[in-house]
């Protein structure tokens, strides 16, 4: 039985619920073709996406995160900001008591991957993955394992 | 898991909702949009404390604004003093199960603390679902305290009309170009409508639109209560006072008219119409001998459709019904 609401119990059926992940661009970003093209891959895959598009706040996110049950955030970065932006975003999850994997995306050079990582953030997805790779990394942070 | 487990689960999130915590509300949605059990628990607490806010239904085709209208209502009933939720269901995708919810977008005002609570909704495939989890969701809103609930959905469908009969209220959005005074005349979703609002009023043909509306209206409507045509440009703002003003104008006409009672007896008698809609669907959904079977009766043209529904049907006792959706 899938699709409707209300038909699986939680337990051990709950793997056959959809993911809810947030995606969102933190700041003064203006790129959002990336995160059109990730939403409407992670749509095709089957997850719930709830789009927040440009200009967002570390508060904005939280606030949809809070009502709308996210079980992760994708975050798109493009302006090198990804050093400042990305673990700001973690520090805010872990502040306001949350336990939501932060997976961001965009462009992140090689030489910054490990201190993103340190900072917190679940996974970077850089231009080359593939639809595949970014619902099964999604999935993956929603499961809470690597 | 068991009723007493769910209830237990349940139980302790419901008093942090009740006292405002926003966290512990959006963890009861999912449970609600879930079902089973704990969805169970959620609806009998919820209901004792429900029928003080005011639900609205606002629906209309994709893009003609009702998104960006909903915060606008929010924002004015928030000045005005009142808590405000949003509930806005949009499609699943009926291939993969996915969905991309995308109101919030149009909902500024969702992104602080102090503004309305917004949950989006994915339909989640079969008709049944939807409307469950829709209805069982503005219960919830409605016993933690908000006074004005917007449900807003895609008017295309016999499920969204569904949605829109347990409103209080339901606002029918059209654009100019829409159609015309035969589309105005046409049955269906224009006849559910309380309130009627042109958008995008600012663009050419908003005149026509209203004046359609308006002849469609002066043939006959619902009632004692005509629908007001209402015209606004939502992204600048512009009639969202009127429409407001509406809003509580045929809130009003509501408490005047009929005892509140009737409604929340309605809205009880088509929550419980829709569990016995979603149990069909879900007899129907999960292939086993008797259903194919019986589906091969049909098509060999030995059985009737209808018997073989009604046979179904009369297979599905209470307690089985309960393990169907996952006790």
């Amino acid at each position: 039985m899938t699709g409707a609401a209300g038909s699986a119990a939680p337990g051990e059926q709950a793997g056959t619920q959809p993911v809810r992940v947030v995606l969102a661009k933190l700041g003064l970003d203006g790129h959002d073709r990336g995160l059109k093209v990730v939403a409407r891959m992670l749509r095709d895959a089957g997850l719930e996406v709830i789009y927040l598009g440009l200009r967002q706040t570390t508060e904005s996110i939280l606030s949809a995160v809070e009502q709308e049950d996210a079980e992760v955030i994708g975050l798109s970065i493009h302006n090198g900001g990804h050093l400042t932006l990305a673990p700001r975003m973690v520090e805010a999850v872990r502040a306001a008591g949350l336990d939501v994997p932060v997976v961001v995306g965009g462009i992140v050079p090689d030489k910054d991957l490990e201190r993103l990582r340190t900072a917190g953030v679940f996974a970077v997805l850089g231009p080359g993955a593939s639809a595949a790779e970014v619902a099964q990394r999604v999935r993956a942070a929603a499961a809470g394992r690597p | 898991m068991n009723a007493d487990a769910a209830a237990g689960q349940v139980a302790g999130l419901f008093e942090q909702a009740l006292g405002g915590d926003r966290r512990a509300l959006g963890r009861l949605l999912t449970q609600v949009e879930r079902g089973g059990p704990p969805a169970d628990a959620v609806a009998t607490a919820a209901w004792p404390l429900a029928g003080g806010a005011h639900i609205v239904g606002i629906t209309g085709a994709p893009g003609v604004g009702k998104s960006t209208l909903c915060d606008g209502l929010a924002k004015a009933a928030t000045s005005d003093g009142r808590r405000v939720a949003i509930l806005a269901v949009d499609p699943s995708s009926p291939l993969t199960g996915g969905a991309i919810l995308g109101d919030r977008i149009r909902m500024p005002s969702a992104a602080s603390h102090d503004g309305p609570f917004v949950r989006s909704m994915a339909s989640r495939g079969q008709s049944g679902g939807l409307a469950l989890a829709a209805l069982a969701a503005v219960r919830l809103l409605d016993a933690t305290g908000h006074d004005l609930i917007v449900v807003e959905t895609v008017g295309i469908g016999q499920v969204e009309t569904d949605i829109a009969r347990t409103a209080d209220t339901t606002i029918v959005v059209v654009s100019p170009g829409w159609g015309d005074a035969v589309q105005a005349n046409k049955a269906g979703l224009l006849e559910m409508a309380e309130i009627l609002v042109v958008n995008k009023a600012d663009r050419a043909g908003a005149g026509d639109a209203r004046r359609d509306l308006e002849h469609m209206l002066d043939l006959g409507h619902r009632g004692e209560w005509r629908p007001p045509v209402t015209l606004t440009a939502a992204t600048d703002g512009e009639g969202i006072d009127e429409l407001y003003k509406n809003v509580q104008g045929h809130r009003r006409h509501l408490t005047e008219t009929g005892p509140r009672v009737d409604g929340r007896a309605r809205q009880a008698a088509e929550e419980v119409r829709r569990h016995l809609h979603h149990w069909g669907d879900l007899t129907v959904d999960q292939p086993s001998e008797e259903t194919e079977a019986l589906f091969a009766d049909v098509a060999a043209g030995r059985l009737a459709p209808s018997a073989a529904a009604r046979t179904l049907l009369a297979g599905i006792e209470p307690d089985t019904a309960g393990e169907v959706i996952g006790a």
